[in-house]
């Protein structure tokens, strides 16, 4: 392929555009200003006859630069999906027909704004280059499952049926986890009515029979390096052998530890030998294999009660803040177990909200209810011993009551910890060169952000749970099982087939050099040139998805394959030497300085808007649907994330002459929706320096402003454009138009 | 105390949720009960009552064995069936209710002033006689039942009210010298009989 850039420009005339808009004034602008090439208008260009038209002049005319002045970049993806070409959309239908009215008054305005978003199509696509893959990739795509319990099992098997061979490293000496020592597990079939067989002795089985799965057991990862397509691992026998090994991705199901009810005295736990958890009680259960079970003074139980959420769903300094999930159906799973086996056994459930989720969870709930196992709604304040069994001190809510109930035995349902290793935000990475293996990380990453996953709430691994669930913040390695949220054993099996699923995914796209989602698909990958670079580490620290490492001389290292193209680095770059191909400061820079710019006595502000492509603009794409309307004086550009924002960008358009500037990113902090997970939060760090560019040019600290916009703001994202434009009218226009 | 309700006292011991499920009609229903409260929300009583029927289920699986049978509660049903319709679990409240409520009766546990209970035997009394109610003679001993000077007083307040259902063929004065009958009155007699025998058959016979 040649380097000249030979850019076409195609300007639809369908859906209203042609009988609203002056088109040819706006191929005229295409040609004489902005350098097109070619340049052609079309009364239907997503048709296939107008998408020919295009292909045509890329095979037979060398056109490599498409610029299609037309709908949304969002609409007609499909008919515009041409490849081995740099390609952009000026938004003429959404951006500009559908918020502006159809009047004489307003036509002025409207061809005005149709015309800019032509030069900034234009010029924008100018500024691009053809994405190609970086051929890091050596295309691995075997994965490495950590953890052998369920969830580890699950997804490797599960690969294996996908054709897909994995290694399976678990630390301890049998596979099985937490479930083996389990006697039954909740019912996952119809009618759910009784406790079933935990089914772990098939999964073994079916993993020792697989040809695509190897097995180490009693080992650990010591080393984790590379990326999706390239993952080293270093896999370390007790006894220190080492074996390193290359993954195309890695599947983290390290499970959780139970909670320790030594920080539950009140609850007798430690105190009475009567007083146990329901991990215990179902090693005992296993014991007595059908029979009855015995307390610890060797008595038959004729008596139990399940005190739930035991140091869970509590504020209490040492307790879990949150609710395991499956500790109701646990404790109905092991009310069974004595009732199934005598139902003259008194089991008391005490609760104070029960939760059975699931599909069959309200029909086991009620088989428990039917097979006579009592639920009490009421808060266990103690429990002592009283000699061969328990005494629970509790307050009835029902009956508003304080009481008392006897029992053999008390079972605390307690909940799940995560075993996801260390949490980086606490222990920061070793110095290059000075790294070292850490006994308490599952993954020993070598990454300049820290050896494990990060965690998202409360010790789990996680990111954008809502969204993208088994991603975590650290592309091509999933978390699945209770390492990512607390669940039962059913669960986990769904979340291991997900986990396996993304992970085969995440190998192949590598492969193809594409990035994972949002932005899936994408060739481009962050390039940055080394003479520029001041090594001052933003891009490095502020990545959210830990893609760049730092080389010998302390210089950013890239690792396309982790990177999910948010454009965080380019944003954070003081010296703007990171770029992509298609997205850089230039593509938007371009854009932002090829908008007309009036003079002050013109009447006539200009607003830019940054608004974030995964919600702001679908916002406004949608508002615009609906017919709600926002200023003609708004010229939006989609940007990746807020957090892709340089400074630069609002400066410069500060020093042209905008009016104002609108920025329009995605919910952060603690219930964040940016896509990618940190995006909007750093730009938010970062634009608070807008006000010394505000004060050194002596401008009005209104006319920046940034704002969270969620997807479904439709009535909102154009108000705020119109609120700008209103506080534009009131300041007055900006003194900096040439 | 009735021997009955030492008898079962004894049997089923501090066990009255099993006692509730072996003999109240449809007392096998309370422990499906899963305390949402919707039925005391629904209940047009709810706030009058002593224990809405959510609570008297709890009682009911707590053991209050005592406190659940003299209640006054479950005799202030009035049978709108709102509970039933809306109840999650589907339990018949209402029916439960009247379970209680007859149970405690034979046992003789009820509250002895209980107005409803009163009502309820009147009625029972009356039509058990004939397999008709007579309606004057029930009226009649409502009004008296609590003496004479108020069953006078209650009469002459009612008695525009007699006089219109007397017009329109409702109420027969000469119903006070026996009244009219079903068809078969000893056949009638005898299903009740039988009714009770298998009553107590089930009571005697329910292993706890
Ligand atoms: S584009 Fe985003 S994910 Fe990629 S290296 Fe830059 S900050 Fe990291
Ligand atoms: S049927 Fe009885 S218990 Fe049910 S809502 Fe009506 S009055 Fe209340
Ligand atoms: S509505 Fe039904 S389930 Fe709910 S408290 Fe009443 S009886 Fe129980």
């Amino acid at each position: 392929m040649s380097d000249e850039k030979k850019i076409g420009t195609y300007i639809c005339k369908g859906c209203g555009i042609g009988d609203r808009i002056n088109t040819s004034q706006m191929a005229t602008i295409a040609e004489r200003e902005c350098k097109s090439n070619v340049t052609k208008e079309h009364d239907f260009l997503c048709s296939a006859e107008g998408v020919k038209m295009i292909q045509d002049d890329i095979d037979n005319d060398g056109v490599n630069h498409v610029a299609i002045v037309a709908c949304s970049r969002r609409a007609k993806t499909e008919a515009f999906n041409l490849e081995n070409v740099a390609i952009t959309r000026g938004n003429i239908r959404e951006g500009v027909l559908w918020v502006r009215p159809d009047t004489d008054e307003a036509q002025e305005t409207t061809q005005e704004m149709a015309e800019d978003y032509t030069r900034m199509a234009v010029f924008e696509v100018g500024a691009m280059n053809i994405p190609q893959t970086s051929g890091q990739s050596e295309g691995r795509k075997n994965l490495l499952v950590v953890g052998g319990g369920v969830s580890g099992m699950t997804a490797a098997v599960e690969a294996a049926k996908a054709g897909y061979a994995s290694t399976l490293v678990e630390k301890t000496g049998s596979l099985g986890g937490a479930a083996a020592k389990a006697w039954k597990r909740i019912p996952e079939h119809t009618p759910y009515a009784d406790p079933e067989d935990t089914g772990v002795a098939e999964l073994i089985a079916a993993v020792e029979a697989s040809d695509k799965i190897e097995v180490h057991l009693n080992s650990t990862i010591t080393k984790t390096s590379g990326a999706p397509g390239r993952f080293s691992a270093d896999i370390t026998t007790e006894s220190g052998s080492t074996t390193t090994e290359n993954f195309g991705a890695i599947i983290q199901t390290s499970g959780y530890t139970e909670y320790d009810a030594n920080q539950l005295p009140h609850l007798g736990y430690g105190k009475s030998k009567n007083v146990v958890t329901q991990a215990e009680l179902d090693a005992m259960a296993l014991e007595a294999n059908g029979g009855p079970i015995k307390n610890a003074d060797g008595k038959e139980v004729q008596s139990v009660v399940f005190i739930q959420c035991a140091g869970q769903r509590s504020e209490e300094e040492g307790h879990l803040p949150y609710c395991s999930g499956h500790c109701c159906l646990t404790s109905i799973k092991q009310a069974m177990y004595f009732k199934d086996n005598n139902p003259d056994i008194d089991t008391t459930v005490m609760f104070s909200d029960l939760r059975t989720p699931g599909a069959g969870g309200e029909d086991f709930y009620r088989s428990g209810q039917d097979k006579g196992v009592i639920f009490t709604k009421g808060i266990a304040s103690e429990v002592t011993d009283s000699g061969g069994g328990c005494t629970v001190k509790f307050k009835d809510l029902i009956l508003d009551e304080e009481t008392t109930a006897d029992a053999d035995l008390v079972v605390l349902a307690t909940g799940q910890v995560a075993n996801a290793g260390v949490d980086i935000d606490e222990v920061p990475q070793d110095e290059p060169g000075q790294w070292e293996v850490s006994v308490d990380s599952i993954l020993n990453m070598d990454y300049r952000q820290g050896k494990d996953v990060p965690q998202l709430r409360h010790g789990f691994n996680d990111s954008h749970f809502i969204c993208f669930p088994y991603e975590t913040r650290r592309t091509g390695i999933y978390a699945a099982g209770p390492v990512r949220r607390p669940m039962d054993m059913l669960q986990a099996k769904e979340d291991a087939t997900g986990a396996a699923l993304k992970a085969i995914q995440a190998a192949e796209n590598a492969d193809l050099g594409r990035a994972a989602h949002p932005r899936s698909g994408d060739l481009s990958f962050p390039s940055f040139r080394k003479e520029g670079c001041t090594q001052c580490k933003r891009c490095t620290v502020e990545c959210p998805f830990g893609a760049i490492d730092e080389d010998e001389e302390r210089y950013p290292l890239f690792n396309e394959a982790r990177c999910r193209r948010c454009g965080t680095c380019m944003g954070a770059c003081p010296v703007r030497v990171i770029s992509f191909e298609n997205y850089s400061v230039d593509t938007v820079g371009n854009q932002i300085k090829n908008v007309e710019m009036p003079d002050e006595f013109d009447e006539k502000p200009r607003i830019l808007v940054l608004a974030c492509e995964n919600d702001a603009y679908p916002a406004l794409d949608m508002a615009a649907m609906k017919g709600n309307e926002y200023s003609a004086f708004a010229r939006v550009i989609p940007i990746r994330c807020l957090g892709s924002t340089n400074l630069i960008w609002v400066t410069d358009a500060l020093n042209s002459g905008y009016d104002g500037v609108v920025l329009m990113g995605c919910q952060k902090g603690e219930n964040y929706q940016c896509h990618f997970v940190k995006g909007s939060e750093i730009a938010n760090v970062r634009m608070s320096k807008v006000d010394d560019t505000l004060q050194s040019l002596s401008l009005e600290p209104e006319r920046v402003a940034t704002y969270e916009v969620a997807i479904t703001d439709i009535e909102r994202a154009p108000q705020l454009i119109n609120d700008m434009a209103e506080t534009i009218e009131k300041i007055g226009m900006s003194p900096f138009k040439f | 105390m009735s021997n009955l309700n030492t008898e079962m006292i004894e049997k089923y011991r501090n066990n009255f949720l099993k006692e509730v499920t072996a003999n109240v009609e449809e007392g096998e229903w309370v422990k499906m009960c899963m305390q949402c409260g919707v039925c005391s929300g629904s209940c047009p009583f709810g706030p009058h009552w002593d224990h809405p029927p959510q609570e008297l289920f709890m009682m009911i699986r707590a053991g209050k064995r005592e406190e659940v049978l003299t209640s006054s509660s479950m005799w202030m049903c009035t049978s709108c069936y709102n509970c039933i319709v809306r109840c999650p679990r589907g339990l018949p409240i209402t029916h439960i209710m009247h379970g209680l409520a007859h149970y405690a009766d034979r046992l003789g546990m009820a509250p002895k002033e209980q107005p409803t209970m009163k009502f309820a035997h009147k009625f029972w009394d009356n039509i058990v006689k004939n397999g008709r109610v007579n309606e004057l003679k029930l009226s009649l001993g409502v009004y008296f039942m609590n003496g004479i000077a108020e069953g006078i007083k209650t009469s002459l307040k009612m008695q525009a009210v007699g006089l219109g259902m007397y017009k329109a063929k409702r109420l027969n004065p000469m119903e006070f010298f026996g009244g009219h009958t079903v068809k078969d009155k000893s056949g009638m007699q005898a299903i009740i009989e039988k009714a009770k025998e298998i009553e107590e058959a089930k009571i005697k016979k329910f292993e706890g």
